[in-house]
């Protein structure tokens, strides 16, 4: 099967290469094992913009990039106190605006709309998880730099890259992908965007 | 210590059976489940789908006629004025449940099992929705004037009722909806994007490089990824509990005797993951085998689902007991004869399939011979979907045919659009299902890489060696 596939010519070529400003560098590793060594490595040489693009999360490796926690369970709380909030609001308007008289119950008893605060509550912090993360993600976007390296398709099979964006102070292009080379790293490139 | 691929289908106390049989690595892994959507249709999958939506069609001819002459098609009338299209409603709604049980709960436990069959199971949640939903919104009658059902703002000042049991099922039923299609699609990115990434064609390129938002692994998408995927686990494990319940208050907040029962929600959550299960295991039964997928969704997978109907299965028979106990018990003249005549009465073949199908032959699971016999399992698992057919049917029915005027009994006999429309449903259950596995990854690849030994990142990278051998530091 896999050598079928590879024999077919493919139809998907993207554009020239090294036409655009300086994205980064990047590095290919067989292992999430030697991802992980390397990424140490260029933490604790006091780079700050590294990244790592692996099939599967690599569990851990934040600590070995040096990357921040992301905000997103804060964003999902405030969707889910506006989801709340709008089913109170909702519930209590309609009352107002037409008080249904059902069985003698009071116009607004609140505990008989808690199904409807659950569900808008629940909603609206799914929704914004759902968008938050694609927007952390700086997604959806159709091309990416990173791309253009030529084994740019292993990160989604099995392969383990690691990055160094341009704007990192300590980036060189030479002395960086040295470091990167004396790591194990192989087919290190500079890409542009 | 088990060595080299232990073909042996069960679990030792000691060492477990390995999740993914064989010496697979991240590309083996990629290219078994990639290639189903690569690789051209079989005519057996083409005869598969036309004979699907064959019964499709039988659904469409049913609601034609259904919007055409109203819902005096069916067999209703004023006493027993829910009868086959509640039950599919609940039917469905409740096979729906196992997807999020195996995407949500089963994450939360960090059951590493469930990365081989969540995304089929996902599917087939967001596909039993589908056809669960073809009910209400087709009972209403004017079905143009569906959106009534939610609070629009109109001239009128017209608003639904909150305070009804079915509004809130507008709400739950929607927001479950809505909530497993995001989870759904968030599982999917990364293998869209593993599908775009070894696309050959422009088409394909173009397609799964849209729908895979442009994903591309990076660890800084991966810790919001991760945190998000924890997130809908944690909104959907009480969101799954909460559907169930919100149906069972359509029945157990009425005054009708056999309905109205505080045991309703727990038993019919029981219910849900019970029938889901079933119908997990029967599709991934037909599903491993037509796919050859067997080395991931292994006799270990299905036996793990077997003992979940097992526990469920005991839940429901409970259930059952101490409903009946209650009702002797309550002293309730009407509730001991609804109970009484649940048993005993007219539908009493309806009532004993339920519990033969519901709880008898589940108990056969206990017994690991059965667990891990494939055709065992798949005739229980049908048995099973069966009885939860019965025992919505049972509720339903049996509690409203003979209610607090004799003058008014009467016998329920469904008519012949009642029951093409129930067949034609899982035309569309189906061909949903088989679209989803030629064109979308039926395997989390992604996640089934991420349990594998070599993933971790502490390991020295021991292929094919047992997966507890080195547990991580």
């Amino acid at each position: 099967m896999a050598d079928a596939h590879d024999t077919h010519e493919s139809e998907v070529v993207l554009p020239e290469p090294d036409k655009g400003e300086l994205w980064g560098m990047m590095g290919l590793f067989d292992t999430p094992a030697d991802l992980y060594h390397a990424a140490e490595e260029l933490r604790d040489a006091g780079y700050k913009g590294l990244d790592a693009m692996t099939p599967f999360p690599v569990h851990g490796l934040e600590r070995a990039l040096g990357l921040k926690p992301t905000p997103l369970p804060f964003l999902v709380l405030g969707g889910g106190a506006a989801g709340l909030a709008s089913g109170i609001a909702l519930t209590w308007y309609v009352n107002y605006d037409y008080a249904l008289n059902i069985s003698g119950k009071v116009p607004f008893s609140w505990h008989i709309y808690i199904p409807v605060y659950f569900e808008l509550t629940v909603l609206l912090s799914a929704l914004t998880c759902f968008f938050a993360t694609w927007a952390l993600c700086k997604l959806p976007t159709f091309f990416h730099p990173t791309m253009r390296h030529k084994s740019f398709p292993r990160t989604t099979d099995d392969g383990f890259f690691l990055t160094v964006d341009a704007t990192d102070p300590k980036y060189d292009s030479a002395s960086t992908r040295k470091l990167l080379e004396k790591l194990g790293a192989k087919e290190v490139e500079e890409v542009h965007s | 210590m088990a060595t080299s691929a232990p073909v042996t289908p069960g679990d030792t106390p000691g060492t477990r059976a390995k999740l993914v049989l064989g010496q697979p690595t991240f590309k083996t892994v990629n290219e078994d489940i990639a290639s189903i959507v690569e690789s051209k249709p079989t005519p057996k999958y083409l005869l598969g789908l036309m004979f699907a939506a064959s019964i499709l069609l039988v659904m469409v001819g049913s609601l034609v006629k259904l919007v055409y002459s109203g819902v005096g098609v069916w067999g209703l009338d004023n006493t027993v004025f829910w009868a086959w299209d509640i039950t599919g409603f609940v039917f469905w709604i409740g096979i729906g449940h196992a997807g999020t049980l195996i995407s949500a709960i089963l994450f939360l436990f960090r059951q590493k099992w469930r990365t081989s069959i969540n995304r089929a199971a996902e599917a087939m949640t967001i596909f039993a929705v589908m056809a669960a939903g073809i009910y209400p919104a087709f009972h209403v009658g004017r079905v143009w004037l569906l959106y009534w059902v939610f609070p629009v703002p109109n001239q009128m000042s017209m608003w639904p009722n909150f305070k009804s049991p079915l509004l809130w099922d507008v709400f739950a039923v929607s927001t479950y909806a809505t909530v497993s299609i995001l989870f759904w699609y968030l599982g999917l990115v990364p293998d869209l994007a593993t599908i775009r990434d070894r696309a050959k064609t422009k088409l394909r390129y173009l397609i799964y490089g849209i729908l895979s938002l442009g994903w591309r692994g990076s660890h800084r998408g991966w810790l919001s990824y991760e945190k998000a995927y924890l997130i809908l686990a944690g909104l959907s494990t009480p969101l799954v509990l909460s559907v169930h319940t919100v149906v069972s208050f359509d029945f157990a907040t009425s005054v009708v005797p056999g309905w109205h029962t505080t045991i309703f929600p727990p038993y019919f959550v029981a219910g849900a993951i019970f029938s889901g299960f079933a119908m997990v295991i029967t599709l991934m039964i037909v599903a491993r085998k037509v796919l050859g997928l067997e080395h991931m969704i292994t006799i270990r997978h299905l036996e793990n689902m077997s003992k979940i109907i097992l526990a469920t299965g005991s839940m429901v028979g409970y259930a059952y007991a101490i409903e009946f106990f209650i009702a002797w018990y309550g002293a309730v003249e009407y509730e001991r004869y609804a109970f009484l005549n649940r048993m005993f009465g007219p539908y009493w073949w309806a009532y004993w399939s339920m519990v033969s199908c519901n709880v008898i032959f589940p108990q056969l699971f206990w017994f690991k011979k059965v667990r891990t016999s494939i055709p065992a399992l798949f005739a229980i698992s049908i048995v099973v979907n069966i009885g939860m057919w019965f025992e919505r049917f049972v509720i339903i029915v049996t509690s409203l045919h003979r209610d607090y005027i004799p003058s008014s009994w009467t016998y329920f006999t469904p008519s012949i659009w009642d029951i093409s429309l129930f067949v034609g449903t899982f035309g569309l259950f189906l061909t949903m299902f088989l679209l989803f596995c030629k064109f979308l990854p039926v395997i989390a690849a992604s996640e089934v890489k991420g349990v594998m030994p070599q993933a971790d990142p502490h390991g020295d990278d021991h292929h094919g060696k047992d997966e507890e051998a080195h547990a991580h530091g």
